[in-house]
């Protein structure tokens, strides 16, 4: 067959089931490719001999007629995801050498269902980022450059390795993680697609922990297809997240129908924010335009809180940050300072965690403890989550008046240049997830969908946000947009 | 609100992470930023509201309340920087 790593996952799985290829094929193609792309720094650990265990298992399942959809297929894991015996670090040094007993239940669906590991991904230290750029294994480059231009630009994050990894074509597909829109904005930036789960769809189970009211798994694909075929593989009910919700797991593909006719789709008013470029506006419209052309009923609605939902969220997820991450404490993994004669056990900690945790995450964790701490809780830990409340409210209003789903842009510009917000306020970096962190904070499905390109030639994605637990309708919403628009570029290689 | 270096210090001591002293005006400028940046939420009426503990009205899942594990000394200490005779060690806490 031609270039292997050009499939979507359903193509190679025809492919695999037609005997065109075997998955040792696809894996040792994949493999190649990942050793010729250094340059991009997707890939952070290497895990070739599983990767062709795996594979040559897949190929003997597939070979006895009884594999399931991801049986066979190479993908990438986010250094998010504790996999046994292979480094899981969540690109933090205060991980530094961990080697997890145990498989996260994301992962372990993926293997039972024959997916492959090619390795794990780069990401933001402990997924608290928007551009990748606070990894200990150095920053992601995004494959996608600007026109004539060869400046390095940010993939994203914080599943930025993941992004970079499926845009370049290095696996097929790559898992992500979005507590505030780190699927749905790196997937925007690299003109892949990515959906967020309604929370409690993927299990939490061996996922390092961030903020574990917002956390959840997803896929980050080539196409929406991908995304459904993925996403149904990864959830599960898992009594070992006692948030994991009991209910039966669709299949997603066989909703694809492309059929939107009658759906109401909602255009929330409060996502037009001030400033916004001209590129993005126009991108929304064509959107609406595209909704309408097939077939939908689309609607002016409103979602009055939007404004506080990302004050709200740097309240709330550095809350639970601070909680999740008092753990990495140099005693039970991970890393341990070197102590000075006559240090106790608090200088351990503070040395350990000064060491061990980059600026970010040390910022976050030090807002957390501040808004949890005696006299301020109610101020300010309190109050967001009564914001919290109001800003799900909503989107249960909304969604009660007869909105199927809700068309926004997925990013307020397009990928920007790494180093670019290097003097910037932590603030202005916080912007990126403003219109993806209500979804998190409302625990909805959404779903970024590369829908054109700027004028720099750099992807844009609009988002659609769902109804809880109606993924299978969201994904095929998706599915009407991206036919509509016929999205193809890619990035040309100069790595 | 105007975070001052002995705030920020005593949040740093609260986290258990060394700062420098010579960090901590950098740091308590940074918090001023960020929770004024938070502040915007006391535009809210938020009055009869219940803070959201859970996205979905669910009820926790209860497993049965029984051994599922265990017997797994090895396995829980083979991470740790430090394990003397099947412990974790630490610095002496108790003068």
């Amino acid at each position: 067959m031609s270039d292997l790593t050009k499939l979507t996952l359903a193509g190679a799985r025809d492919a695999l089931r037609k005997g065109e290829t075997t998955s040792v094929e696809l894996t040792e193609t994949h493999l190649k490719a990942i050793e010729g792309a250094g340059a991009l720094n997707a890939f952070v650990h290497h895990t070739p001999e599983i990767a062709l265990e795996q594979a040559k298992a897949a190929d003997a399942r597939i070979a006895a007629g009884d594999a399931p959809d991801m049986c066979g297929l190479p993908i990438g894991i986010k250094d998010l995801f504790c996999t046994k015996g292979v480094p899981s670090q969540a690109a933090s040094a205060i991980l530094e050498g961990f080697k997890p007993e145990y498989e996260s239940t994301v992962s372990q669906n993926l293997f039972d269902a024959g997916a492959v590991m090619l390795g794990k991904l780069n990401m933001d230290e402990f997924a608290m980022g928007s551009s990748n750029e606070t990894s200990v294994y150095g920053n992601v480059v995004n494959p996608w450059r600007r026109s004539g231009d060869e400046a390095d630009l940010t993939p994203g994050g914080s599943s930025g390795g993941s992004a970079s990894a499926v845009a370049a074509d290095l696996c097929l597909a790559a898992t992500g993680t979005d507590t505030g829109g780190s699927i749905r904005q790196p997937a925007a930036f690299t003109g892949i697609t990515g959906i967020k789960p309604t929370y409690g769809r993927c299990s939490r189970w061996g996922t390092i922990a961030f903020a574990s009211s917002l956390d959840q798994a997803g896929p980050m694909t080539k196409d929406v297809r991908d995304a459904a075929i993925m996403l149904e593989a990864m959830c599960s009910f898992d009594a070992k997240d006692s948030t994991s919700a009991n209910l039966p797991v669709p299949n997603f593909e066989a909703m694809l129908t492309g059929d939107i006719k009658g759906k109401t789709i909602g255009i929330p008013k409060e996502y037009r924010m001030d400033g916004m470029p001209d590129e993005i506006e126009q991108l929304w419209a064509d959107g609406t335009a595209m909704m309408k052309e097939a077939g939908a009923k689309v609607v002016d609605i409103s979602l009055p809180h939007t404004k506080y939902a990302l004050p709200a969220y740097y309240v709330i997820a550095p809350a639970e940050a601070s909680s999740n991450l008092a753990r990495y404490d140099g005693v039970r993994y991970g890393h341990r300072a070197k102590l000075d004669a006559g240090d106790g056990i608090t200088e351990m900690y503070e040395k350990t965690r000064a060491e061990g945790f980059g600026p970010e995450v040390q910022r976050r964790v030090m807002i957390g403890t501040y808004v949890l701490s005696a006299g301020f809780y109610d101020a300010y830990y309190n109050r967001a989550r009564r914001v919290r409340a109001l800003i799900k409210k909503d989107f249960d209003d909304v969604f009660a008046t007869g909105v199927d789903a809700i068309l926004t842009p997925a990013t307020p510009s397009a990928a920007f240049g790494l180093g670019e917000m290097k003097d910037a306020d932590p603030v202005q970096m916080y912007l990126n997830d403003v219109f993806t962190v209500t979804v998190n904070l409302a625990g909805l499905p959404g779903i970024a969908v590369p829908a054109g390109v700027d004028a720099n030639g750099l992807p844009l994605a609009l988002q659609l946000i769902g109804k809880p637990w109606e993924e299978g309708d969201l994904l095929n919403t998706a599915y009407a947009l991206e036919q509509s628009a016929g999205f193809v570029a890619k990035p040309s290689k100069w790595w | 609100m105007s975070i001052d270096e002995q705030t920020a210090a005593r949040v740093a001591k609260l986290a258990r992470i060394k700062v420098e002293p010579e960090a901590l005006p950098a740091l308590a400028q940074e918090f001023t930023n960020i929770l004024g940046f938070i502040e915007q939420l006391n535009e809210v009426d938020v009055e009869g509201i219940e803070p959201m503990t859970s996205v979905t009205p669910q009820r926790l899942y209860r497993r049965s309340d029984v051994v599922t594990d265990g017997d797994q000394q090895e396995k829980i200490l083979k991470n740790a920087p430090d394990a003397r005779e099947g412990f974790f060690a630490v610095p002496k806490v108790v003068e």
